[in-house]
């Protein structure tokens, strides 16, 4: 390349607009623009991503789809799978396929409310223990010691035997046992983050605890923690349809995937019965599982260890400046 | 590493014997938090236990339900009743099964060996199809063959465990009748004689090879079914721990003297991958314990999972909360084993 004439020596040439890089704000969120690409191009988060989306269509549309609908019991018990019935029927002669799509209905919504819900009271209370540490970080990680004691499941069946079963008790007993994981997480990142000079210079510049932990602290973990709570959601399924197969979540008539699985278990040579909700369970959840698990190899590639890291090119030298704009 | 020792009065104890203190008191106090919970959770139970203990018609006896009151200390302030209630647990009564009508704590004993036996039985088919699994992934990192396993150990953890166990059933007993259609062994032979309490040792001691055939034969379809999970969850943690050490120089060093890969693998890898793999075993009891609960039932095992299951289908409060109880100090006794067995293994930890 020579120097294109009228350009003063030791200046970058220009290069013709077609060929320069576009401004960072046309770029999008920069880094992430880069990671979100990365993730498009591997195939099984787009396999992943599509088998989720087809469910919540399913979930979204279950009631204008023509079918006859989950507690329909115009047809014949235990017809095998037909041309008219897909999945067959049940005990009760209803459509096992409409059931199945109905509940999407179900698992899906109380599965994202779940991990919301686990979400937000971990995430508050692991912010509150990692910045201001002291007893108040004591007292949390302790009590999320003694729920990670409780074998999840186990756990949560007494507090929907004592809440009485339904689905709402079964998430909430869901609730009390997963935001500890989500805590101590929260708490890890807010300490290393807490420790960085970034947040020391706000504080040091007179800005309130509670903003920092607002405007620094958070915006930063809040990347790695919905990573977390995607890999999560196949997890809350499992749990929500487990503790429902056991008779402590959704209640007969409802079309819920893990009270379908556990109606089967009665009417063995029926496979159909039980198959199909079973499935269903499975597919979403590896979906969510197979995302999670792209999604933690995109975002963090520390624990990832695929190749071709690109190393951080550029934009990896620490801000000197900032440093000792801080020190006394 | 700090001075233990040196300050000369009082040798300082033992690093690991300080590990073990350490632990043990962490222990006692998550035990007592345990029964804070479940003390909190049955105390939340609308209904008047007198009533319900003394039936309809001593139960309408003002006399006799103070008299049952106080005797059982329910008369008595709530912080006094809890230490009523720990003195029962320490006493070994966790109350009377409503379903069963005997004490949970004999229906616990009747039914630990059978969920002892799976739990161990599966563990240990997982812990070596897991680790063999992750090592094969990490090792041929990025192949096809580690796609496979990738999905192959996601596909081990989405599993639900409830409806694998049943698929699981309908092929193997129901369709191709190779195996047993639950229990934990045939309805009709006599069980060895019991020692151990567990069927496969049981009969290997009575020198009875066909007695340990059929338990073996009862047991495989249920425990590979609780393995699926554990087999995903550790083959993906192995090749986590795998890959983290594999790029060490002192890996390097190793393949550049010139020993052959096998050795570089299971001398140098493995074994600095050992302690956080050790670690994954914690985990992986939880998981057999919450499946247990789940397909039990479906196996007809007489274990705890099914007891569990039964008491939370009839709502029997005395029976979860025993088998939480029970299930808990499981839990943090093996997590506790592993943690010394962790600080025996790496001596860094001793320290910290």
């Amino acid at each position: 390349m020579s120097t294109p004439p009228g350009t003063a020596p030791g200046t970058v040439p220009l290069r013709p607009f077609w060929r320069r890089r576009p401004p960072a704000r046309w770029r999008g969120g920069g880094r992430l623009d880069g990671r979100t690409r990365a993730l498009w191009r591997r195939p099984m988060a787009v396999i992943s991503i599509t088998v989720i989306l087809v469910w919540l269509l399913a979930a979204a549309l279950a009631p204008v789809l023509p079918g006859p609908g989950p507690l329909a019991q115009d047809a014949g018990r235990f017809e095998a799978p037909s041309g008219t019935h897909w999945f067959g029927t049940d005990e009760l002669g209803r459509d096992v396929f409409s059931r199945v799509l109905y509940g999407a209905r179900t698992s899906l919504p109380l599965a994202v409310m779940l991990v919301a819900l686990s979400l937000v009271a971990g995430t508050v209370l692991g912010a509150l223990a990692g910045y201001f540490r002291g007893w108040v970080d004591s007292v949390l990680m302790r009590l999320c010691d003694l729920l990670f004691a409780f074998p999840g499941i186990v756990l949560a069946m007494v507090v929907t035997a004592v809440l009485g079963p339904s689905v709402t008790n079964a998430m909430l007993a869901l609730v009390i046992i997963s935001w500890p994981w989500y805590a101590r997480i929260v708490r890890g990142l807010v300490i290393s983050i807490g420790d960085a000079e970034y947040v020391s210079a706000r504080r040091l510049l007179g800005v309130s605890a509670r903003r920092t932990l607002v405007e620094d602290v958070l915006p930063n973990i809040a990347g790695p923690v919905l990573v977390l709570a995607t890999l999560d959601l196949g997890g809350a399924i499992l749990l929500l349809s487990g503790l429902s197969f056991l008779g402590l979540g959704a209640q007969p008539p409802a079309a819920e995937w893990g009270l379908m699985v556990s109606s089967g278990t009665q009417y063995f040579q029926f496979w159909w019965v039980s198959t199909f909700p079973g499935l269903a369970i499975f597919s979403v959840v590896l979906a969510f599982n197979c995302l999670g698990d792209t999604l933690r190899d995109v975002f963090d590639p520390q624990t990832s260890f695929t190749r071709a890291p690109s190393a951080g090119a550029g934009g990896t030298a620490p801000d000197k400046t900032g440093g000792s704009a801080v020190t006394p | 590493m700090t001075a233990s020792g040196v300050t000369g009065r009082r040798r300082a104890a033992h690093p690991l014997a300080r590990l073990l203190v350490r632990r043990l008191g962490a222990m006692v106090l998550l035990l007592l938090g345990i029964s804070l919970v479940t003390f909190v959770l049955t105390s939340l139970v609308p209904g008047d236990p007198a009533r319900a203990a003394l039936g309809p018609v001593q139960g309408e006896d003002e006399a006799a339900v103070a008299a049952w009151n106080s005797r059982n200390g329910l008369d008595k302030p709530i912080p006094v009743r809890y230490l009523v209630y720990l003195s029962n647990l320490l006493r070994g009564d966790l109350g009377v099964s409503q379903q069963t009508g005997t004490p949970v704590l004999d229906d616990l004993i009747a039914y630990i060996p059978a969920t002892a036996e799976l739990a161990i039985i599966s563990v240990l088919l997982a812990s070596l199809i897991g680790v063999g699994l992750g090592v094969a992934a990490a090792l041929r990192r990025d192949t096809l063959l580690d796609q496979v396993l990738r999905v192959v150990s996601l596909g081990g953890v989405s599993v639900p465990v409830f409806w694998l166990g049943l698929i699981v059933l309908y092929l193997g007993f129901f369709v191709f009748d190779l195996f047993p259609g639950g229990g934990r062994i045939d309805p009709l032979a006599i069980p060895p004689a019991e020692i151990t309490h567990l069927y496969t040792l049981d009969a290997l001691f009575a020198g009875d090879l066909a007695a340990t055939g059929a338990a073996l034969h009862h047991l495989a379809l249920p425990a590979a079914v609780l393995a699926a999970y554990n087999i995903g969850y550790i083959a993906r943690f192995t090749r986590t721990a795998v890959l983290e050490v594999i790029n060490h120089d002192y890996v390097r060093a190793a393949h550049a003297k010139g020993l052959p890969a096998r050795t570089v693998v299971r001398r140098y890898v493995l074994r600095a991958a050992l302690p956080s793999m050790i670690q994954i075993l914690g985990f992986a009891f939880a998981g057999v314990l919450t499946g247990a609960v789940l397909i039990e039932a479906i196996f007809s095992w007489p274990g705890i999972g099914g007891y569990a299951y039964r008491a939370a289908v009839s709502l029997d409060l005395p029976a979860i909360t025993g088998v939480t109880m029970f299930v808990a100090v499981v839990y943090i006794s093996v997590n506790f084993v592993i943690d010394v067995l962790y600080g025996v293994i790496d001596p860094r930890i001793r320290a910290g």
